[in-house]
Protein backbone atom coordinates (compact mmCIF):
# COMPACT_ATOMS: atom_id res chain seq x y z
CA UNK A 1 0.00 0.00 0.00
CA UNK A 2 2.48 2.90 1.00
CA UNK A 3 4.64 1.54 -1.73
CA UNK A 4 2.18 1.90 -4.42
CA UNK A 5 1.34 5.59 -3.09
CA UNK A 6 5.04 6.58 -3.28
CA UNK A 7 5.15 5.47 -6.69
CA UNK A 8 2.06 7.63 -7.87
CA UNK A 9 3.26 10.58 -6.16
CA UNK A 10 7.12 10.14 -7.73
CA UNK A 11 5.01 9.44 -11.09
CA UNK A 12 3.27 13.03 -10.12
CA UNK A 13 6.24 15.04 -9.90
CA UNK A 14 8.21 13.37 -12.44
CA UNK A 15 5.20 14.53 -15.02
CA UNK A 16 5.27 17.54 -13.33
CA UNK A 17 9.10 18.09 -14.15
CA UNK A 18 8.08 17.27 -18.00
CA UNK A 19 5.20 19.28 -18.21
CA UNK A 20 8.05 22.67 -17.32
CA UNK A 21 10.49 21.36 -18.98
CA UNK A 22 8.66 21.20 -21.74
CA UNK A 23 7.43 24.99 -21.41
CA UNK A 24 10.45 26.06 -20.77
CA UNK A 25 11.90 25.02 -24.05
CA UNK A 26 9.46 26.50 -25.97
CA UNK A 27 10.12 30.03 -24.34
CA UNK A 28 7.31 29.80 -22.20
CA UNK A 29 4.99 30.65 -25.09
CA UNK A 30 1.21 30.98 -24.51
CA UNK A 31 -2.03 32.26 -25.48
CA UNK A 32 -2.10 33.90 -28.90
CA UNK A 33 1.50 33.54 -29.65
CA UNK A 34 1.67 29.66 -29.05
CA UNK A 35 -1.38 29.39 -30.54
CA UNK A 36 0.14 31.14 -34.29
CA UNK A 37 3.37 29.36 -33.68
CA UNK A 38 1.94 25.61 -33.16
CA UNK A 39 -0.45 26.85 -36.22
CA UNK A 40 1.94 28.63 -38.45
CA UNK A 41 -0.51 31.22 -38.96
CA UNK A 42 -2.07 34.45 -37.80
CA UNK A 43 -5.90 35.15 -38.77
CA UNK A 44 -6.74 38.75 -39.02
CA UNK A 45 -10.44 39.75 -38.35
CA UNK A 46 -11.36 43.08 -39.89
CA UNK A 47 -14.57 45.10 -41.05
CA UNK A 48 -15.57 44.92 -44.97
CA UNK A 49 -17.61 48.07 -44.86
CA UNK A 50 -15.46 50.82 -43.20
CA UNK A 51 -13.42 52.93 -45.12
CA UNK A 52 -10.83 54.15 -44.74
CA UNK A 53 -10.07 51.63 -41.55
CA UNK A 54 -11.27 48.34 -42.86
CA UNK A 55 -12.44 47.78 -46.31
CA UNK A 56 -11.96 45.25 -49.26
CA UNK A 57 -9.92 46.87 -51.92
CA UNK A 58 -10.20 47.09 -55.87
CA UNK A 59 -7.91 43.70 -55.76
CA UNK A 60 -10.60 41.81 -53.31
CA UNK A 61 -7.67 41.94 -50.39
CA UNK A 62 -8.94 43.64 -47.17
CA UNK A 63 -7.28 47.64 -46.92
CA UNK A 64 -7.19 50.40 -44.75
CA UNK A 65 -5.84 52.26 -41.55
CA UNK A 66 -6.53 49.31 -39.34
CA UNK A 67 -5.20 46.95 -41.47
CA UNK A 68 -1.95 48.38 -42.46
CA UNK A 69 -1.56 48.35 -38.57
CA UNK A 70 -2.53 44.72 -38.06
CA UNK A 71 -0.46 44.04 -40.77
CA UNK A 72 2.70 45.44 -38.75
CA UNK A 73 1.62 43.56 -35.67
CA UNK A 74 2.00 40.19 -38.38
CA UNK A 75 4.98 41.10 -39.31
CA UNK A 76 6.67 41.57 -35.67
CA UNK A 77 5.25 38.31 -34.97
CA UNK A 78 6.79 36.90 -37.40
CA UNK A 79 9.98 38.48 -36.27
CA UNK A 80 9.69 37.70 -32.56
CA UNK A 81 9.09 34.01 -33.69
CA UNK A 82 11.31 33.36 -36.23
CA UNK A 83 8.67 31.82 -38.59
CA UNK A 84 9.62 33.02 -41.87
CA UNK A 85 6.73 30.80 -43.34
CA UNK A 86 4.09 32.82 -41.25
CA UNK A 87 0.89 32.46 -43.11
CA UNK A 88 -1.42 35.85 -42.61
CA UNK A 89 -5.00 35.07 -43.25
CA UNK A 90 -7.70 37.78 -42.82
CA UNK A 91 -11.57 36.92 -41.93
CA UNK A 92 -14.46 39.04 -42.54
CA UNK A 93 -16.28 39.58 -39.04
CA UNK A 94 -18.82 42.59 -38.07
CA UNK A 95 -20.25 43.79 -35.01
CA UNK A 96 -22.46 40.79 -33.99
CA UNK A 97 -19.39 37.98 -35.21
CA UNK A 98 -16.39 39.17 -33.89
CA UNK A 99 -16.53 38.24 -29.77
CA UNK A 100 -17.68 34.69 -30.30
CA UNK A 101 -14.67 34.62 -33.48
CA UNK A 102 -12.05 35.91 -31.20
CA UNK A 103 -12.93 33.99 -28.31
CA UNK A 104 -13.51 30.69 -29.84
CA UNK A 105 -9.83 31.58 -32.21
CA UNK A 106 -10.94 31.40 -35.21
CA UNK A 107 -9.59 34.88 -35.83
CA UNK A 108 -6.67 36.30 -33.24
CA UNK A 109 -7.03 39.87 -33.35
CA UNK A 110 -10.06 42.54 -34.52
CA UNK A 111 -8.90 45.99 -36.94
CA UNK A 112 -11.78 47.46 -37.46
CA UNK A 113 -13.86 50.76 -35.94
CA UNK A 114 -14.36 49.23 -32.31
CA UNK A 115 -14.66 51.88 -30.13
CA UNK A 116 -12.61 50.60 -26.22
CA UNK A 117 -15.27 50.79 -23.43
CA UNK A 118 -15.26 49.10 -20.10
CA UNK A 119 -17.89 47.16 -20.33
CA UNK A 120 -16.16 45.00 -23.71
CA UNK A 121 -13.48 44.54 -21.52
CA UNK A 122 -15.21 42.29 -19.23
CA UNK A 123 -15.54 39.86 -22.48
CA UNK A 124 -11.91 41.22 -24.54
CA UNK A 125 -9.14 42.69 -24.14
CA UNK A 126 -7.84 45.73 -26.34
CA UNK A 127 -4.20 47.34 -27.57
CA UNK A 128 -3.63 51.03 -26.70
CA UNK A 129 -5.53 53.45 -28.91
CA UNK A 130 -5.11 53.64 -32.38
CA UNK A 131 -7.14 56.79 -33.36
CA UNK A 132 -9.56 58.82 -31.57
CA UNK A 133 -13.01 60.60 -32.52
CA UNK A 134 -16.70 61.05 -31.85
CA UNK A 135 -20.26 61.58 -32.66
CA UNK A 136 -21.23 64.63 -34.62
CA UNK A 137 -24.48 64.71 -36.81
CA UNK A 138 -23.75 64.83 -40.33
CA UNK A 139 -26.99 66.57 -41.72
CA UNK A 140 -27.82 68.48 -45.11
CA UNK A 141 -26.06 72.32 -45.97
CA UNK A 142 -29.68 73.44 -46.22
CA UNK A 143 -30.96 72.06 -43.25
CA UNK A 144 -29.46 75.23 -41.09
CA UNK A 145 -28.79 72.62 -38.21
CA UNK A 146 -25.29 73.93 -36.27
CA UNK A 147 -26.20 71.70 -32.84
CA UNK A 148 -27.89 69.20 -31.32
CA UNK A 149 -30.34 72.08 -30.07
CA UNK A 150 -31.70 72.33 -33.03
CA UNK A 151 -32.87 68.76 -33.41
CA UNK A 152 -36.05 69.44 -31.36
CA UNK A 153 -38.57 67.25 -32.51
CA UNK A 154 -36.75 66.49 -35.52
CA UNK A 155 -36.09 62.57 -36.83
CA UNK A 156 -32.41 61.73 -36.45
CA UNK A 157 -31.13 58.37 -37.29
CA UNK A 158 -28.18 56.09 -35.17
CA UNK A 159 -27.10 53.03 -36.34
CA UNK A 160 -28.78 49.88 -34.43
CA UNK A 161 -26.75 48.32 -31.19
CA UNK A 162 -24.26 51.30 -31.65
CA UNK A 163 -22.67 53.48 -28.86
CA UNK A 164 -23.88 56.18 -31.20
CA UNK A 165 -27.50 55.29 -30.76
CA UNK A 166 -26.38 54.96 -26.86
CA UNK A 167 -25.42 58.38 -26.97
CA UNK A 168 -27.62 59.96 -29.15
CA UNK A 169 -30.68 58.46 -26.45
CA UNK A 170 -28.86 59.35 -23.58
CA UNK A 171 -28.61 63.27 -24.89
CA UNK A 172 -32.16 63.11 -26.38
CA UNK A 173 -33.66 62.30 -22.63
CA UNK A 174 -30.76 64.78 -20.60
CA UNK A 175 -31.44 67.81 -22.78
CA UNK A 176 -35.18 67.30 -23.32
CA UNK A 177 -35.25 67.35 -26.88
CA UNK A 178 -38.05 64.92 -28.71
CA UNK A 179 -35.93 63.40 -30.75
CA UNK A 180 -37.67 60.88 -32.84
CA UNK A 181 -34.94 58.15 -33.35
CA UNK A 182 -34.64 55.94 -36.71
CA UNK A 183 -32.66 52.83 -35.66
CA UNK A 184 -30.73 52.19 -39.30
CA UNK A 185 -29.07 49.13 -39.48
CA UNK A 186 -26.01 50.07 -41.49
CA UNK A 187 -24.26 53.26 -42.73
CA UNK A 188 -25.52 52.97 -46.03
CA UNK A 189 -29.14 53.10 -44.84
CA UNK A 190 -28.58 56.03 -42.35
CA UNK A 191 -27.53 57.79 -45.69
CA UNK A 192 -30.49 57.26 -47.67
CA UNK A 193 -32.78 58.08 -45.05
CA UNK A 194 -31.09 61.42 -44.37
CA UNK A 195 -30.77 61.91 -48.82
CA UNK A 196 -34.18 61.20 -49.16
CA UNK A 197 -35.33 63.30 -46.40
CA UNK A 198 -36.47 61.06 -43.67
CA UNK A 199 -34.71 61.87 -41.69
CA UNK A 200 -32.71 65.53 -40.55
CA UNK A 201 -29.91 63.95 -39.26
CA UNK A 202 -27.13 61.05 -39.17
CA UNK A 203 -25.52 60.34 -35.97
CA UNK A 204 -22.00 58.60 -35.94
CA UNK A 205 -18.34 58.97 -35.77
CA UNK A 206 -16.99 61.89 -37.36
CA UNK A 207 -14.18 60.18 -39.18
CA UNK A 208 -17.42 57.78 -40.58
CA UNK A 209 -19.37 61.04 -41.99
CA UNK A 210 -16.38 62.80 -43.79
CA UNK A 211 -15.99 59.26 -45.13
CA UNK A 212 -19.99 58.73 -46.27
CA UNK A 213 -19.85 62.11 -47.81
CA UNK A 214 -16.44 61.16 -50.02
CA UNK A 215 -18.57 58.83 -51.25
CA UNK A 216 -21.72 60.39 -52.36
CA UNK A 217 -23.21 62.06 -55.66
CA UNK A 218 -22.39 65.65 -54.46
CA UNK A 219 -20.51 65.77 -51.50
CA UNK A 220 -20.94 69.49 -50.86
CA UNK A 221 -24.65 69.41 -50.25
CA UNK A 222 -23.74 67.74 -46.87
CA UNK A 223 -21.59 68.63 -43.82
CA UNK A 224 -20.91 67.67 -40.36
CA UNK A 225 -21.71 69.72 -37.78
CA UNK A 226 -21.65 70.61 -34.25
CA UNK A 227 -19.57 69.67 -31.16
CA UNK A 228 -17.88 66.17 -30.61
CA UNK A 229 -20.53 64.55 -28.90
CA UNK A 230 -18.76 61.56 -27.52
CA UNK A 231 -15.30 60.21 -26.89
CA UNK A 232 -14.58 57.19 -28.79
CA UNK A 233 -11.11 55.90 -29.06
CA UNK A 234 -10.69 53.08 -31.44
CA UNK A 235 -8.44 49.76 -30.46
CA UNK A 236 -7.32 46.68 -31.87
CA UNK A 237 -9.50 43.89 -30.00
CA UNK A 238 -7.90 41.43 -28.72
CA UNK A 239 -8.11 38.21 -26.41
CA UNK A 240 -8.30 38.52 -22.35
CA UNK A 241 -5.51 37.52 -20.14
CA UNK A 242 -2.86 37.36 -22.96
CA UNK A 243 -0.38 40.10 -21.97
CA UNK A 244 2.62 38.46 -24.12
CA UNK A 245 0.41 39.16 -26.89
CA UNK A 246 -1.12 42.60 -25.81
CA UNK A 247 2.47 43.93 -24.55
CA UNK A 248 4.24 42.86 -28.53
CA UNK A 249 0.85 44.51 -30.56
CA UNK A 250 1.58 47.62 -28.12
CA UNK A 251 4.92 47.39 -28.95
CA UNK A 252 4.57 47.52 -32.63
CA UNK A 253 2.41 50.81 -31.68
CA UNK A 254 4.44 52.79 -29.70
CA UNK A 255 7.31 52.38 -32.58
CA UNK A 256 4.69 53.63 -35.04
CA UNK A 257 3.73 56.68 -33.30
CA UNK A 258 7.67 57.30 -32.45
CA UNK A 259 9.28 56.44 -35.81
CA UNK A 260 6.91 58.69 -37.83
CA UNK A 261 5.41 55.54 -39.72
CA UNK A 262 1.59 55.99 -38.43
CA UNK A 263 1.48 59.55 -39.62
CA UNK A 264 2.21 58.21 -43.07
CA UNK A 265 -0.44 55.61 -42.88
CA UNK A 266 -2.44 58.70 -41.27
CA UNK A 267 -1.80 60.54 -44.75
CA UNK A 268 -2.47 57.61 -46.67
CA UNK A 269 -5.96 56.70 -45.72
CA UNK A 270 -7.42 60.28 -44.30
CA UNK A 271 -6.65 61.91 -47.23
CA UNK A 272 -8.80 59.99 -49.39
CA UNK A 273 -11.94 61.69 -46.73
CA UNK A 274 -10.03 64.90 -46.49
CA UNK A 275 -8.76 64.74 -43.23
CA UNK A 276 -5.72 66.11 -42.25
CA UNK A 277 -3.87 65.55 -39.03
CA UNK A 278 -4.88 67.52 -36.20
CA UNK A 279 -2.67 68.84 -33.95
CA UNK A 280 -4.99 67.11 -30.83
CA UNK A 281 -4.66 63.86 -32.00
CA UNK A 282 -0.97 63.75 -32.78
CA UNK A 283 -0.27 64.72 -29.45
CA UNK A 284 -3.06 61.83 -28.14
CA UNK A 285 -0.95 59.63 -29.67
CA UNK A 286 2.53 60.58 -29.46
CA UNK A 287 1.40 60.39 -25.47
CA UNK A 288 1.38 56.47 -25.72
CA UNK A 289 4.84 56.48 -27.23
CA UNK A 290 6.42 54.32 -24.48
CA UNK A 291 10.12 53.61 -24.65
CA UNK A 292 11.32 50.03 -25.08
CA UNK B 1 -12.64 28.98 -25.43
CA UNK B 2 -12.01 31.74 -22.97
CA UNK B 3 -15.51 33.01 -22.96
CA UNK B 4 -16.55 34.82 -20.14
CA UNK B 5 -19.64 33.41 -19.12
CA UNK B 6 -22.11 36.13 -18.19
CA UNK B 7 -26.30 34.59 -18.41
CA UNK B 8 -27.47 37.51 -15.84
CA UNK B 9 -26.33 40.29 -17.80
CA UNK B 10 -30.10 39.16 -19.74
CA UNK B 11 -32.10 39.89 -16.28
CA UNK B 12 -29.45 43.09 -16.28
CA UNK B 13 -31.28 46.78 -16.24
CA UNK B 14 -31.95 47.63 -19.10
CA UNK B 15 -31.33 44.81 -21.18
CA UNK B 16 -34.47 42.43 -20.01
CA UNK B 17 -36.49 45.47 -20.73
CA UNK B 18 -35.32 45.70 -24.15
CA UNK B 19 -35.75 41.96 -24.98
CA UNK B 20 -39.53 42.44 -23.35
CA UNK B 21 -40.66 45.83 -25.36
CA UNK B 22 -38.53 43.84 -28.76
CA UNK B 23 -40.95 40.64 -28.24
CA UNK B 24 -43.67 42.99 -27.66
CA UNK B 25 -43.10 44.35 -31.34
CA UNK B 26 -42.43 40.80 -32.46
CA UNK B 27 -45.55 39.41 -31.68
CA UNK B 28 -47.81 43.08 -32.44
CA UNK B 29 -45.91 42.83 -36.07
CA UNK B 30 -46.90 39.32 -36.31
CA UNK B 31 -50.29 39.12 -35.61
CA UNK B 32 -51.50 42.39 -37.89
CA UNK B 33 -49.06 41.02 -40.38
CA UNK B 34 -51.09 37.86 -39.77
CA UNK B 35 -54.40 39.27 -40.09
CA UNK B 36 -53.91 41.02 -43.38
CA UNK B 37 -52.15 37.92 -44.87
CA UNK B 38 -55.42 35.63 -43.86
CA UNK B 39 -58.11 38.43 -44.83
CA UNK B 40 -56.56 39.24 -48.16
CA UNK B 41 -55.15 35.77 -48.69
CA UNK B 42 -58.12 34.08 -48.32
CA UNK B 43 -59.90 36.07 -51.06
CA UNK B 44 -57.22 36.14 -53.36
CA UNK B 45 -57.01 32.15 -52.86
CA UNK B 46 -60.61 32.13 -53.34
CA UNK B 47 -60.44 34.68 -56.75
CA UNK B 48 -58.24 31.65 -57.88
CA UNK B 49 -60.88 28.96 -58.24
CA UNK B 50 -63.67 31.12 -59.47
CA UNK B 51 -64.85 30.83 -62.60
CA UNK B 52 -64.66 34.34 -63.99
CA UNK B 53 -61.09 34.63 -66.12
CA UNK B 54 -60.69 37.91 -64.85
CA UNK B 55 -60.71 37.30 -60.97
CA UNK B 56 -58.58 34.58 -61.87
CA UNK B 57 -56.02 36.40 -64.12
CA UNK B 58 -56.05 39.17 -60.97
CA UNK B 59 -55.62 36.34 -58.35
CA UNK B 60 -52.63 34.62 -60.31
CA UNK B 61 -50.64 38.12 -60.92
CA UNK B 62 -50.83 38.87 -57.41
CA UNK B 63 -49.50 35.70 -56.68
CA UNK B 64 -46.98 35.44 -58.87
CA UNK B 65 -45.65 39.39 -57.60
CA UNK B 66 -45.58 38.75 -54.21
CA UNK B 67 -44.31 35.11 -54.47
CA UNK B 68 -41.41 35.54 -56.39
CA UNK B 69 -39.76 38.54 -54.86
CA UNK B 70 -37.72 38.33 -51.91
CA UNK B 71 -39.67 39.78 -49.04
CA UNK B 72 -36.40 41.62 -47.81
CA UNK B 73 -36.77 43.10 -51.45
CA UNK B 74 -39.87 43.85 -50.91
CA UNK B 75 -39.59 45.76 -47.35
CA UNK B 76 -36.82 47.79 -49.24
CA UNK B 77 -38.99 48.60 -52.10
CA UNK B 78 -42.38 49.64 -49.64
CA UNK B 79 -40.06 52.06 -47.73
CA UNK B 80 -37.60 53.12 -49.13
CA UNK B 81 -38.61 53.18 -53.24
CA UNK B 82 -42.12 53.60 -53.17
CA UNK B 83 -42.34 57.26 -51.11
CA UNK B 84 -39.91 58.17 -53.98
CA UNK B 85 -42.07 57.53 -56.46
CA UNK B 86 -45.35 58.83 -55.40
CA UNK B 87 -45.87 62.74 -55.67
CA UNK B 88 -43.62 65.01 -53.33
CA UNK B 89 -46.18 65.81 -50.59
CA UNK B 90 -47.64 62.08 -50.40
CA UNK B 91 -44.03 60.70 -50.13
CA UNK B 92 -43.01 63.07 -47.52
CA UNK B 93 -46.49 62.20 -45.76
CA UNK B 94 -45.23 58.46 -45.96
CA UNK B 95 -42.37 59.10 -45.05
CA UNK B 96 -42.90 62.00 -41.56
CA UNK B 97 -46.71 62.10 -40.66
CA UNK B 98 -47.60 58.08 -40.73
CA UNK B 99 -47.81 57.58 -37.54
CA UNK B 100 -44.97 54.74 -36.86
CA UNK B 101 -43.62 54.89 -40.24
CA UNK B 102 -41.41 51.68 -39.82
CA UNK B 103 -43.94 49.54 -38.02
CA UNK B 104 -46.68 50.49 -40.66
CA UNK B 105 -44.47 49.38 -43.61
CA UNK B 106 -43.57 46.25 -41.85
CA UNK B 107 -46.56 45.04 -40.69
CA UNK B 108 -48.08 46.29 -44.30
CA UNK B 109 -45.41 44.20 -46.46
CA UNK B 110 -45.08 41.15 -44.43
CA UNK B 111 -49.18 41.00 -44.42
CA UNK B 112 -48.92 41.19 -48.10
CA UNK B 113 -46.49 38.44 -48.96
CA UNK B 114 -48.05 36.15 -46.04
CA UNK B 115 -51.40 37.22 -48.35
CA UNK B 116 -50.09 35.37 -51.97
CA UNK B 117 -48.54 32.44 -49.45
CA UNK B 118 -52.04 31.94 -47.82
CA UNK B 119 -53.40 32.54 -51.14
CA UNK B 120 -51.85 29.50 -52.19
CA UNK B 121 -52.89 27.25 -49.28
CA UNK B 122 -56.47 28.22 -49.53
CA UNK B 123 -56.66 27.78 -53.59
CA UNK B 124 -54.75 24.33 -52.83
CA UNK B 125 -57.81 23.43 -50.33
CA UNK B 126 -60.81 24.40 -51.81
CA UNK B 127 -59.41 22.48 -54.86
CA UNK B 128 -59.29 19.57 -52.64
CA UNK B 129 -62.78 20.22 -51.24
CA UNK B 130 -63.31 18.63 -55.01
CA UNK B 131 -65.38 19.94 -58.18
CA UNK B 132 -67.80 17.12 -57.22
CA UNK B 133 -68.89 18.79 -53.78
CA UNK B 134 -69.21 22.24 -56.02
CA UNK B 135 -71.06 20.46 -58.68
CA UNK B 136 -73.38 18.73 -56.56
CA UNK B 137 -74.31 22.04 -54.83
CA UNK B 138 -75.00 23.79 -57.87
CA UNK B 139 -77.40 20.79 -58.73
CA UNK B 140 -79.32 21.25 -55.87
CA UNK B 141 -79.90 24.50 -56.49
CA UNK B 142 -77.51 26.84 -54.53
CA UNK B 143 -76.05 29.89 -56.01
CA UNK B 144 -72.11 29.83 -56.43
CA UNK B 145 -72.21 32.19 -53.88
CA UNK B 146 -73.78 29.69 -50.91
CA UNK B 147 -71.94 26.65 -52.50
CA UNK B 148 -68.80 29.21 -51.48
CA UNK B 149 -70.04 30.15 -47.99
CA UNK B 150 -71.79 26.54 -47.15
CA UNK B 151 -69.53 23.95 -48.73
CA UNK B 152 -66.34 24.75 -50.08
CA UNK B 153 -64.45 27.45 -48.24
CA UNK B 154 -65.52 25.73 -44.32
CA UNK B 155 -64.22 22.33 -45.97
CA UNK B 156 -60.80 23.96 -47.59
CA UNK B 157 -60.29 25.98 -44.22
CA UNK B 158 -60.33 22.86 -42.65
CA UNK B 159 -58.18 21.18 -44.78
CA UNK B 160 -55.56 23.67 -44.43
CA UNK B 161 -55.38 24.16 -41.22
CA UNK B 162 -52.39 22.47 -40.98
CA UNK B 163 -50.63 24.24 -43.91
CA UNK B 164 -51.75 27.52 -42.74
CA UNK B 165 -50.35 26.46 -39.13
CA UNK B 166 -46.45 26.93 -40.99
CA UNK B 167 -47.46 30.07 -42.31
CA UNK B 168 -48.36 31.52 -39.08
CA UNK B 169 -45.09 30.54 -37.93
CA UNK B 170 -43.07 31.98 -41.09
CA UNK B 171 -45.07 35.05 -40.21
CA UNK B 172 -43.20 34.98 -37.08
CA UNK B 173 -39.52 34.40 -38.37
CA UNK B 174 -40.09 36.68 -41.02
CA UNK B 175 -41.06 39.53 -38.64
CA UNK B 176 -36.99 39.05 -37.92
CA UNK B 177 -36.58 41.03 -41.27
CA UNK B 178 -38.57 44.45 -39.90
CA UNK B 179 -35.33 45.28 -37.99
CA UNK B 180 -33.72 45.98 -41.39
CA UNK B 181 -36.30 48.89 -41.85
CA UNK B 182 -35.55 50.04 -38.24
CA UNK B 183 -38.38 48.09 -36.27
CA UNK B 184 -36.57 46.83 -32.87
CA UNK B 185 -38.31 43.68 -32.29
CA UNK B 186 -36.70 40.51 -30.80
CA UNK B 187 -33.86 39.81 -32.70
CA UNK B 188 -32.67 44.03 -33.24
CA UNK B 189 -32.93 44.03 -29.40
CA UNK B 190 -30.91 40.75 -28.69
CA UNK B 191 -28.61 41.80 -31.26
CA UNK B 192 -28.01 45.65 -29.54
CA UNK B 193 -27.79 43.61 -26.27
CA UNK B 194 -24.91 41.61 -28.07
CA UNK B 195 -23.03 44.95 -29.45
CA UNK B 196 -23.69 46.56 -25.99
CA UNK B 197 -22.36 44.20 -23.76
CA UNK B 198 -20.27 41.65 -25.97
CA UNK B 199 -22.18 38.90 -24.20
CA UNK B 200 -23.32 37.51 -27.59
CA UNK B 201 -23.82 33.91 -27.14
CA UNK B 202 -26.30 34.73 -24.20
CA UNK B 203 -27.92 36.87 -26.32
CA UNK B 204 -28.55 34.58 -29.23
CA UNK B 205 -29.16 31.80 -26.87
CA UNK B 206 -32.44 33.84 -25.36
CA UNK B 207 -33.26 34.52 -28.55
CA UNK B 208 -33.47 31.38 -30.05
CA UNK B 209 -35.38 30.30 -26.99
CA UNK B 210 -37.79 32.43 -27.29
CA UNK B 211 -38.48 32.31 -31.32
CA UNK B 212 -38.66 28.26 -30.28
CA UNK B 213 -41.19 28.75 -27.29
CA UNK B 214 -43.51 30.62 -29.27
CA UNK B 215 -43.21 28.65 -32.44
CA UNK B 216 -44.08 25.38 -29.59
CA UNK B 217 -47.05 27.56 -28.56
CA UNK B 218 -48.59 27.94 -31.98
CA UNK B 219 -48.44 24.62 -32.94
CA UNK B 220 -50.18 23.61 -30.10
CA UNK B 221 -52.69 25.94 -29.85
CA UNK B 222 -52.99 25.22 -34.08
CA UNK B 223 -53.11 21.64 -33.21
CA UNK B 224 -56.25 22.30 -30.47
CA UNK B 225 -57.92 24.37 -32.69
CA UNK B 226 -57.70 21.35 -35.75
CA UNK B 227 -59.17 18.86 -33.28
CA UNK B 228 -61.79 20.91 -32.54
CA UNK B 229 -63.12 22.11 -35.27
CA UNK B 230 -62.91 18.48 -36.91
CA UNK B 231 -65.73 16.87 -39.27
CA UNK B 232 -66.04 13.27 -38.97
CA UNK B 233 -66.69 11.28 -42.21
CA UNK B 234 -64.94 14.81 -44.30
CA UNK B 235 -61.71 14.26 -45.97
CA UNK B 236 -57.90 13.98 -44.23
CA UNK B 237 -60.30 13.04 -40.92
CA UNK B 238 -60.34 9.35 -42.14
CA UNK B 239 -62.59 7.02 -40.64
CA UNK B 240 -63.08 8.87 -36.81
Amino acid sequence: MFNRKTAIGSAIIGAVFAVTAGSASAQALYGTLKKIKDSGTIIIGHNEDSPPFASFGADGKPQGYSIDICNKIAEAVKAELKMDNLTVKYQAVNGQTRTPLLVNGTVDLVCATTTNTFSRQQQVDFLNTMFVTGNRLLVKKSSGIKEIEDLKGKVVSANQGTTNEKVLNELNQRLNLGIKVLSTKDQPQGWIALETDRTDAHMTDEVVEYGLIAKSKNPDQYAVVGRLLSFDPYAIVIRRDDSAFRSLGNKVLANLYRNGDWEKIYTKWMSTIGQPLSPDLKLLMSMQNYPD
Amino acid sequence: MRYNWNWSVLFADPYLGWILTGLGWTVLVSLCAWIIGLALGSVIGTMRTLPSPVARAIGSAYVEVFRNIPLLVQIFLFYFVLPELLPREWGRWLKRDLPHPEFTVAVVSLGLYTACRVAEQVRAGIATAGRGQASAGLATGLTLTQVYRLILLPLAFRLTIPALTNEFLNVFKNSSLALTIGVLELTARTRAVADYTYQSIEAFVVASVIYASISFLIAFIMRRVEERARLPGTLGTGAR
